[in-house]
């Protein structure tokens, strides 16, 4: 099971913001991050990384992108 | 889709901020005002002036850098398949924060991207309005921590993402129909300055080149002077940090190249001394930025790839600069206006209202 996180048509900062709570809140896992824009593409990317998940897919999604990051 | 963007990588956006810093340099050399090679607010300023919504008759000049930063981010949007129309994330809001960024930057006399530059260039009052900077984008991270943000846009017509860019090459069109004539105030339907800061600029052509290069190097790397300290603070990350200062830095090296270095408080271009006023009015801009979700110079670059709540932003940024000169609420190298002091109070009880009650529980 993987949460969904859908961050479409929000501007920076609340992507990641979002993205940094669900990890927080579940420490580990899988999370489905649903972005429309390249730059909360890479900052999502970036932040995921920067707390040590792995970005496993990103796909594209509509208009956006359907980011799955994943921690074991 | 997914193509490495490597302008916004570490090394990207080090690169882009560093050549933001030469190129604001040069343009200062080749005859911009003094330690304001770039300022998002003060030409924005200017550019209110040359179409005369505010008449303070030394800063009137259509300046050519802030239509290259929008077209420049167009083209860079489309060449890289980025460009995005959308709209509809709290419009007024946008604009009502446009306006107070706008009082609060020219009560400190410049933003965020001009703060560093004076800085770069020996100006230690710069000192005081970074820390306000830092202390106003502070204050906006508790409320993002608290659930703030501004809603959803929605995916719009290609026309309202249009918009922004067409208002740009309008602008430009004007520039070259109505030139500059040499000793007059007004040329056709625009006015410029004959004497002051306004009557300061590089060529035409140079500024516009300039900018546009700069409008595609932003675009691609994210490029934004307010994220800088925002995400250091919410996050600990320093990517754009990265670029922030490597703006600072060779900026500051150009400047020592071209003996353009002279540190102190007093005797500074475009400059008052009052460290208070200096704090609290780049206190006012820092909150707004942040609550807005960007720079000024960010909110210019994403209206060029389709943002049309950030054109919203920027079109009360200038119709802030009209405010601020036509109200009295602009400091000169004298000090702050008559009413500066009242309009930083104003604005910033408006920011802490709109901090408070726009919160919803997205997730």
């Amino acid at each position: 099971m993987s949460s969904v996180i859908d961050a479409r048509g929000l501007s920076c900062p609340q992507p990641v913001i979002l993205t940094v709570g669900k990890i927080r809140e579940l420490e580990r896992g899988r999370i489905e991050i649903l972005v429309d824009t390249d730059t909360s593409r890479e900052n999502v990317t970036r932040a995921a990384r920067s707390k040590g998940w792995e970005v496993r897919d990103i796909e594209p999604d509509g208009t956006g992108y359907k980011i799955t990051i994943e921690k074991g | 889709m997914g193509m490495k963007n490597v302008l916004a990588s570490r090394w990207g956006i080090i690169g882009v901020g560093a050549a933001i810093g030469i190129l604001a340099a040069v343009l200062q050399k080749l005859g911009n005002p003094g330690n304001m090679g770039i300022c998002v607010a003060c030409f924005e300023r200017d550019i209110a002036g040359a179409v005369g919504i505010h008449r303070a008759d030394v800063v009137q000049y259509l300046r050519p850098e802030i239509l290259g930063f929008v077209l420049g981010a167009f083209l860079s949007a489309l060449l890289f398949r980025e460009f995005r129309p959308r709209a509809g994330s709290a419009p007024i809001t946008r604009f009502v924060l446009g306006v107070f960024a706008m009082i609060g930057a020219l009560v400190f006399l410049g933003c965020p991207w001009r703060a560093v530059l004076r800085l770069a260039g020996g100006d230690l009052n710069a000192v005081l309005g970074i820390a306000g900077l830092a202390f106003g984008v502070w204050i906006g991270t508790l409320f993002l921590k608290n659930g703030y943000n501004l809603g959803r846009s929605q995916n719009t017509y290609t026309s309202v993402g249009l918009l922004m860019p067409l208002i740009a090459f309008g602008s430009l069109v004007l520039v070259f129909i109505f030139p500059q004539v040499q000793g007059e105030p007004a040329s056709g339907i625009l006015f410029y300055s004959t004497k002051g800061p306004g009557s300061m600029h590089a060529p035409v052509l140079v500024s516009l080149g300039i900018g546009l290069v700069v409008g595609i190097l932003a675009q691609q790397s994210r490029f934004c002077t307010m994220g800088a300290i925002r995400d250091l603070v919410l996050f600990g990350q320093t990517h754009l940090l990265g670029g922030l200062i490597a703006l600072t830095l060779f900026a500051f090296l150009t400047n020592l190249v071209f003996r353009q270095f002279s540190a102190g408080f007093t005797g500074q271009p475009v400059a008052h001394t009052l460290h208070f006023w200096n704090f609290a009015g780049m206190t006012l801009a820092g909150l707004a930025f942040a609550l807005a979700g960007g720079c000024p110079g960010r909110q210019l670059f994403l209206s060029g790839e389709g943002d049309g709540d950030s054109a919203v932003f920027v079109i009360g940024m200038v119709a802030g600069a009209a405010f601020s000169h036509n109200f009295g609420l602009a400091s000169s190298p004298a000090g702050i206006g008559p009413h500066g002091a009242a309009a930083v109070a104003v604005g910033l009880a408006v920011c802490l209202f709109i901090g408070f009650t726009m919160r919803t529980k997205l997730a």
